[in-house]
C-alpha cells in the first residue's frame, strides 16, 4: 500500500495483503483525506459516545421527519405551480370539472389525481410536517422536564426554540399553498389579525397580500418563503443545534457509574450510527405507511378558494390550533376606541398573550438560572420529580397550551360529546385561566410525594408483599433492601438551598435581591433531601 | 305543584304520544322490515292522495302528533303549526325518525323510524289536505344523476358552512348541530332543502331550482360512492382528527419504537 | 476519551463527582449543598451478556433474521416499482388513485422498514454491547486559549485602533446600522399606490345594484325569498368582473334572509333598510373575516364557523357570543320596479375585521 504510507494523516496502513475492494477503499480514503483532512473529523467524531434512553431519540424523530419533508417536498416542487392565475379545472376529479380555480390549486389537484405517487408524496409531506412539529414539541418538553436546558445548554435551548417557531412558520406557509377553500379561509384569518395591528395593520395587510385580500400574489410569496427562505434558515439552525450538541455532549440520566464528568453509552461508529441510521429508515417507513393508509388534507373536498363559502369545522393544522383557540376564547365586544382610532382587543389580547408565552419559553433557562443562582455545568438529566417547581411550571404551561389547543376544536368537541358550543367555550376559558394554577399545585405535590416515596424506597427498600407473623403475634410486611445500583438512581440528585439575602458592597439590600431571594425560596423550599450515607447506616443498625 | 305554570299542561300532554309511540314500536317490530321495503318503492306513487289515505292519516295524526301540534294541526306551545308544511315535511320528519320526538332537547334527533311508509304517506296526505304545501317531488328531482360539479359548487356555497364540505356535519349554537350527510335517502335530502326543518334555512325552488337540488343530491351521492382516494378519511373532520392521529398513533408509535430501540437486547 | 471495555474498572471515583460549588457570583452564595456523607456512586454494574454473546446458534439466527429483513426491503422496493406500473391511474376511475397510493406506499414502506429494522436489530443483537465511557471537560476554553484569545483581540485593537479612534468606530457602527434601511424602503412596492384604508371602506354595492345569487349571478325577486330562506348573495355584475372579482367578492358577499316581520326588532332609524322582513347583512365576520353563514332560521342567530361568534339577525346582527366586537354591517335594501331586490346604497359601516382607522 504505497499510497497510504506516503500520506502522513491517513492513519496506519494495513499490513496484510488487501483485497481489491479494500485497496480501492484505501485509495479513496486517502484521496479524500489528502484534500479534506477527513480523518481528523473521523478521529474526533467516530467514537463519540451517545447515551441511550428512549427520550433522547425524540430530537432524532424531528430531524428525520424534517429530512423526509425535504425529500417529499422536492418531489412536489417539480409538479406544483404557485401561480394564482385563474384557469378552468380540466382534470379527472369529476366534482370540480369546469370550475374556475387558481393554477396553484389545479396543479395541487393534478399532483393528487394525475401523477402516480403524487398523492402519496403529498400525504407523506403533510403527515411528516405534522409529525415534525409534534416531535419538536415533545423533544422540547423532554428537555424542559429533565432540566437539560441548564448550563451549558441554554443557548442550544434558544436555538431549539427558534426551530420550533420555524417549524410552525414552515407548516403554516405550506398549509396555505394549495389555495383551496380551507387554506384560503386560514389566510383570511391571518389577514384579519394583521389588520388588527394598531396604526399600520391595514397597510401591512395591503403590502403582504400585494393588493386587497386575497390579491394574486400571496401564494407565490408564501411559496418562496416555504421552499427557500424558511428551509434555509431551518437547516442552518439545525446545523448549529447539532454542532452545539457535539460540543456540549449529550446529557445522561443518573445511573451507576455515570457522573457529571463522563458520558456513558454507545460509540457513533458502529453501534450508534447503525441505530440512528436504521431509525431514520424506520421513521421514514412509518410516515410512508401512514400516508399510504390515511388521507390527509383532502383538498379536493374543499374546492377552490372563494371568499363566500366556508366549511363547518374550519380549523388550522394542529400546531396553529392554539392560536386559533386563543382567538375563540375571547369574550365579545372588546373593540376599544381611543381618539377615534380602534384597537380590536379581541384580536390583540390573544396575540400579545401568545407572544409573551413564546418569549417566556425562550428565556426560561435564563430566568431559572437567575433564580437558582446555579452556575455549574449540568450534564445529568434531572428526573422531573426532583425539581418539583420546574415540573409544576411545565405542567401549568402544558395545561395552558392544551386549553387553547382544545378551544380550536370547540365545535367538534360540542358535536362529539353532545354538549353546547357555548358550554365548551366557557369551560375552556376557565381551564386556560385557572387550570395552570391547579396543574402547578397538583404537579408539585405529586413530585414531592414521589420524592418521599423514593426516600422511603432508598431507606427501607421495597415492599415484597410477603406478610410475616412475628412470634409475638404481630404481622409485618417484609421489605427488601435495594442493592447499591438500584438505590443510586434514587439518591443521585443534588440537594439545594435557596439563595440567601446578603447586603451588597454598600451594605444595602436591594429590592432586586429580595425578589431574587424570594423566588429562590419558592423554587427550592419544599425539596426533599436525598438519603445520605449516615441515614442508611442508621437504618441498618 | 300548586302553581299552574304554563308548562305543566304541556308536560302532561307529552306523555301521551310517547306511550302511544312505545306501543307502536312494539307493533312495528312485529311487522318486521316493512319499512325497509316500503321506502324504495312507495315514494313515486305518493302524490296521489286517496280519501282513504287522508282518513287513515287523520287517525294516525290524532293518535301520535296531535298532543303537541294540536288536534287541528294548528300548533300548541309544545309544537309548531303544521298547516301548509306539506306532505314533504311529514315525509322528512317522520321518515327520518325525528318525529315523534322522544324528548325535548335542543333539536329533534334521528331515531329508528316508527311508522311504515304507508302510514307516513297517509299522515302526509292528511297534512297536505289542510293547506297546500311542498309535496313529494317527481323522482327525477332526487335521482342523483345530475351535474356533480354544479352540485358540489352549490353545496359549498349553500350547505358546507353547516354540514361541512365532506358532509361530516358540524356544530350550531346552544347544543344544536347540523347532522352528517353520509348515506342519507335522497328524498330526505330533498325534503330538508325544501322544507327547512328546525333551524335549517328553507331553500325554496326559487333559491335552488329542483334541478339544482338534484345536482346537490348527485354530489352527495358521489361522495357516498367514492371513498377518499387517500385512504381512510378519519371521519372527514379535517385538521383536528389529523392532529390527534399524528400525536396518538404517529408519535405514540414512534415512541414505542424508540423504547424498543434503546432497550437492552436479551 | 477513556474507553473502558471492562466495565467496572476506572469507574469514576466518588471523589470526582462532588459538585463544584458555585463561586462566580458574590450575590449568590452556594445553592448546591454537598454533604460529606453523600451516598457514593457505586460504579458500573456488572455487564450482562446477551443471548447472542453466549449462544453461537442465536447469533447465527440473528444474522439470518437481519439479512432476511434486508432482503425483504429489496422485495419492497421491487414491489413499489411493480405497483407503480401495475396500478396506473385511470382518469375515469377515482378508485385507481386510491389503489396506486396504497400499493406504491406499502411497497416503499416495506423497503424502508426492512432497512431500518434490520440495521437496528444488527446494532442491538450483534454489535459490541459494552457501554463505553468518554470524559467530559468544562465547556469553556482552557485558560491558555482564553489568554491567547484576549491577546489576539487586544493586538487587533492595537493594530486597528478600534477603541482609540472612536470617531472612526462610531461612524462605522452608524453606517452599518443604516445600510438595511434601503431594503426596508424597497418593500414599499409589494403593493400598489392605492390607500388601503379607503379601499377597505367601500364595496361594489351602490344605489340600485341588484342582489344576485351566488354563484350564478341571477337577480333575486323579493317574492322568491320565502320566510325562513337564506340566500347567498353577490352584487349584480360581480360574476362578470374580469379583474378583481375575488377581491370584490371578499368584501361584498352578503347573506339575505327573510324573517316574520313581527320577529324583527328594528331600530326605527333603520326601519327602511329591510323589505317586508327581508334583511341583508354582510357575510364577512367583523372578527377576522371568515364568512358568517350558519343561519338558524328559528332562533335567527348567525354563527361563524371559524371562531364561533354569534350574531342576532332579529336585532341588527348584534354580537351575542364569541370574540367579535361589531355587529355585521347591514346592507340597506329595497325593491325596484320589476320586483327585484336592490341595494339602497353601499354598506354604511365598513365590512370585515376591525382595523385602526375603521371609525375615522
Amino acid at each position: 500500500m504505497s499510497t497510504t504510507t506516503t500520506a502522513p494523516s491517513a492513519g496506519t496502513a494495513t499490513q496484510a495483503a488487501p483485497s481489491t475492494g479494500m485497496r480501492f477503499t484505501g485509495w479513496a480514503a486517502n484521496y479524500i483525506d489528502e484534500r479534506t483532512s477527513a480523518s481528523t473529523a473521523v478521529k474526533t467524531l467516530g467514537r463519540k459516545i451517545f447515551p441511550d434512553h428512549w427520550s433522547f431519540m425524540l430530537g432524532e424523530v424531528a430531524l428525520y421527519s424534517f429530512i423526509v419533508i425535504l425529500i417529499s417536498g422536492t418531489f412536489l416542487t417539480f409538479f406544483f405551480d404557485p401561480s394564482m392565475t385563474e384557469v378552468e379545472y380540466s382534470g379527472s376529479y369529476v366534482p370540480l370539472q369546469g370550475i374556475p380555480m387558481s393554477v396553484a390549486y389545479h396543479t395541487a389537484l393534478d399532483i393528487s389525481f394525475e401523477i402516480r405517487g403524487g398523492l402519496l408524496m403529498r400525504q407523506v409531506h403533510h403527515w411528516a410536517a405534522l409529525l415534525f412539529v409534534a416531535s419538536v414539541a415533545l423533544h422540547m418538553l423532554r428537555v424542559f422536564f429533565t432540566g437539560a436546558f441548564r448550563k451549558p445548554r441554554e443557548l442550544n435551548w434558544v436555538i431549539g426554540f427558534l426551530l420550533f417557531v420555524m417549524a410552525m412558520a414552515l407548516g403554516f406557509t405550506g398549509y396555505s399553498l394549495p389555495d383551496d377553500m380551507l387554506s384560503g379561509n386560514g389566510l383570511r384569518i391571518i389577514d384579519g389579525m394583521i389588520k388588527g395591528i394598531p396604526v399600520v395593520g391595514a397597510w401591512i395587510s395591503y403590502l403582504f397580500f400585494g393588493d386587497e385580500f386575497p390579491g394574486t400574489q400571496i401564494i407565490q410569496r408564501l411559496y418562496i418563503l416555504h421552499i427557500m427562505l424558511l428551509p434555509a434558515i431551518t437547516i442552518a439552525l439545525i446545523g448549529v443545534h447539532m454542532l452545539l450538541l457535539i460540543v456540549n455532549k449529550h446529557t445522561q440520566f443518573a445511573a451507576p457509574g455515570r457522573t457529571n464528568d463522563n458520558v456513558v453509552g454507545a460509540p457513533v461508529m458502529p453501534t450508534f450510527a447503525a441505530k440512528a441510521g436504521g431509525f431514520f429508515f424506520i421513521v421514514f417507513g412509518f410516515i410512508v405507511l401512514i400516508a399510504s393508509l390515511f388521507t390527509i388534507n383532502p383538498i379536493w373536498n374543499y374546492g377552490p378558494y372563494d371568499p363566500s363559502p366556508v366549511s363547518a369545522g374550519t380549523q388550522p393544522d394542529w400546531y396553529i390550533g392554539w392560536a386559533d383557540g386563543a382567538l375563540r376564547l375571547m369574550p365579545p365586544n372588546l373593540d376599544w376606541v381611543i381618539f377615534g382610532y380602534t384597537l380590536p382587543m379581541g384580536v390583540l389580547i390573544p396575540t400579545v398573550v401568545m407572544l409573551v408565552f413564546l418569549a417566556l419559553i425562550a428565556v426560561y433557562p435564563f430566568l431559572e438560572a437567575w433564580v437558582t443562582g446555579d452556575k455549574r455545568e449540568h450534564h445529568i438529566a434531572e428526573r422531573p420529580r426532583n425539581a418539583p417547581v420546574r415540573t409544576g411550571i411545565g405542567a401549568a404551561a402544558v395545561v395552558f397550551y392544551c386549553g387553547l389547543w382544545a378551544a380550536a376544536s370547540s365545535d367538534l368537541i360540542a358535536t362529539h360529546f353532545r354538549v353546547t358550543l357555548e358550554g365548551v367555550i366557557h369551560t375552556l376559558q376557565f381551564i386556560t385561566v385557572v387550570g395552570p394554577f391547579i396543574a402547578y399545585w397538583i404537579t408539585k405535590r405529586v413530585c414531592l410525594a414521589l420524592q418521599r416515596k423514593d426516600r422511603e424506597m432508598a431507606l427501607h427498600g421495597f415492599e415484597t408483599g410477603r406478610i410475616v407473623r412475628l412470634p409475638g403475634g404481630e404481622y409485618i410486611e417484609v421489605h427488601e433492601q435495594l442493592d447499591d445500583y438500584e438505590r443510586w438512581k434514587l439518591v443521585a440528585h443534588d440537594e439545594y438551598q435557596p439563595l440567601m439575602i446578603r447586603p451588597d458592597d454598600n451594605g444595602r439590600i436591594t429590592v432586586r435581591q429580595r425578589v431574587r431571594a424570594g423566588l429562590s425560596r419558592w423554587f427550592f423550599e419544599d425539596r426533599v433531601a436525598p438519603v445520605t450515607q449516615r441515614e442508611i447506616e442508621a437504618q441498618k443498625h | 305543584m300548586a302553581i299552574t305554570s304554563p308548562a305543566s299542561p304541556r308536560r302532561s300532554g307529552r306523555r301521551h304520544p310517547l306511550a302511544t309511540a312505545a306501543l307502536l314500536i312494539v307493533g312495528l317490530l312485529a311487522t318486521g322490515g316493512a319499512y325497509a321495503l316500503a321506502t324504495s318503492t312507495a315514494t313515486a306513487e305518493t302524490t296521489a292522495h286517496t280519501a282513504e289515505m287522508v282518513e287513515e292519516g287523520g287517525k294516525l295524526f290524532a293518535a301520535n302528533c296531535a298532543s303537541c301540534h294540536g288536534i287541528l294541526a294548528d300548533g300548541t306551545a309544545a309544537g309548531p303549526s303544521l298547516i301548509g308544511v306539506g306532505a314533504l315535511a311529514v315525509d322528512f320528519q317522520v321518515g327520518t325518525g325525528r318525529m315523534p320526538m322522544a324528548a325535548s332537547g335542543p333539536q329533534a334527533e334521528v331515531k329508528p323510524v316508527q311508522f311504515s311508509q304507508e302510514q307516513i304517506d297517509a299522515m302526509g296526505a292528511w297534512v297536505a289536505e289542510l293547506a297546500p304545501g311542498p309535496a313529494i317531488p317527481a323522482e327525477r328531482y332526487f335521482a342523483g344523476d345530475g351535474d356533480v360539479a354544479n352540485g358540489a359548487e352549490l353545496f359549498r356555497i349553500n350547505c358546507a358552512m353547516c354540514h361541512n364540505v365532506a358532509g361530516a356535519g358540524g356544530a350550531l349554537t346552544e347544543g344544536k348541530y347540523a347532522p352528517g350527510l353520509a348515506n342519507i335517502d335522497p328524498i330526505h335530502v330533498y325534503g330538508a332543502m325544501v322544507t327547512g326543518p328546525q333551524n335549517m334555512p328553507v331553500f325554496s325552488d326559487m333559491n335552488l331550482t329542483p334541478e339544482e337540488k338534484n345536482d346537490v343530491i348527485s354530489y352527495l351521492r358521489y361522495i357516498d360512492e367514492n371513498p377518499s382516494v387517500g385512504g381512510f378519511d378519519l371521519g372527514s373532520l379535517g385538521p383536528v382528527s389529523e392532529g390527534l392521529f399524528i400525536w396518538i398513533f404517529g408519535l405514540g408509535g414512534l415512541v414505542a419504537v424508540t423504547v424498543w430501540l434503546t432497550a437492552k437486547s436479551n | 476519551m477513556a474507553d473502558i471495555h471492562d466495565d467496572r474498572d476506572e469507574a469514576v471515583a466518588p471523589s470526582t463527582e462532588v459538585a463544584t460549588v458555585d463561586d462566580h457570583s458574590a450575590a449568590a452564595p452556594a445553592t448546591a449543598v454537598v454533604r460529606a456523607d453523600r451516598i457514593p456512586n457505586p460504579g458500573f454494574p456488572p455487564h450482562r451478556p446477551r443471548v447472542t454473546d453466549l449462544d453461537p446458534k442465536k447469533e447465527k439466527q440473528a444474522e439470518r433474521t437481519i439479512s432476511a429483513l434486508f432482503l425483504l426491503s429489496i422485495v419492497g422496493s421491487v414491489l413499489a416499482v411493480v405497483a407503480y406500473f401495475a396500478f396506473p391511474i385511470d382518469q375515469a376511475n377515482p378508485g385507481s388513485v386510491r389503489l396506486n397510493n396504497l400499493f406504491l406506499g406499502l411497497g416503499i414502506t416495506l423497503a424502508l422498514l426492512g432497512v431500518g429494522i434490520g440495521a437496528v436489530h444488527w446494532s442491538k443483537a450483534l454489535m459490541h454491547s459494552h457501554e463505553e465511557v468518554e470524559m467530559r471537560h468544562p465547556t469553556r476554553g482552557s485558560d491558555e486559549s482564553r489568554t491567547k484569545a484576549v491577546e489576539i483581540f487586544s493586538q487587533a485593537n492595537k493594530e486597528s485602533g478600534f477603541t482609540r479612534r472612536s470617531l472612526v468606530r462610531n461612524t462605522l457602527i452608524g453606517a452599518v446600522a443604516v445600510t438595511p434601511i434601503p431594503a426596508v424602503v424597497m418593500f414599499r412596492d409589494l403593493a400598489g399606490d392605492d390607500d388601503p384604508v379607503a379601499l377597505l371602506k367601500q364595496t361594489m354595492w351602490d344605489e340600485g345594484v341588484r342582489l344576485c345569487r351566488d354563484p350564478s349571478g341571477t337577480p333575486i325577486r323579493a317574492a322568491d325569498v320565502t320566510i325562513g330562506s337564506a340566500f347567498h348573495v353577490i352584487p349584480e355584475g360581480l360574476a362578470e368582473l374580469e379583474y378583481h372579482r375575488i377581491e370584490e367578492k371578499a368584501k361584498a358577499a352578503v347573506l339575505l334572509m327573510r324573517l316574520p316581520v313581527d320577529e324583527l326588532n328594528e331600530d326605527p332609524a333603520k326601519a327602511d333598510w329591510s323589505y317586508d322582513g327581508i334583511v341583508a347583512y354582510s357575510k364577512i365576520c367583523t372578527h377576522v373575516g371568515c364568512p358568517v353563514a350558519l343561519y338558524e332560521q328559528q332562533t335567527h342567530h348567525l354563527l361563524c364557523p371559524c371562531h364561533q361568534s354569534q350574531f342576532d339577525v332579529a336585532n341588527h346582527c348584534e354580537v351575542i357570543f364569541g370574540p367579535a366586537a361589531r355587529p355585521l354591517p347591514q346592507l340597506p335594501i329595497t325593491v325596484d320596479d320589476e320586483g327585484f331586490l336592490v341595494a339602497r346604497s353601499d354598506f354604511r359601516d365598513p365590512v370585515g375585521p376591525t382595523f385602526w382607522e375603521i371609525n375615522r
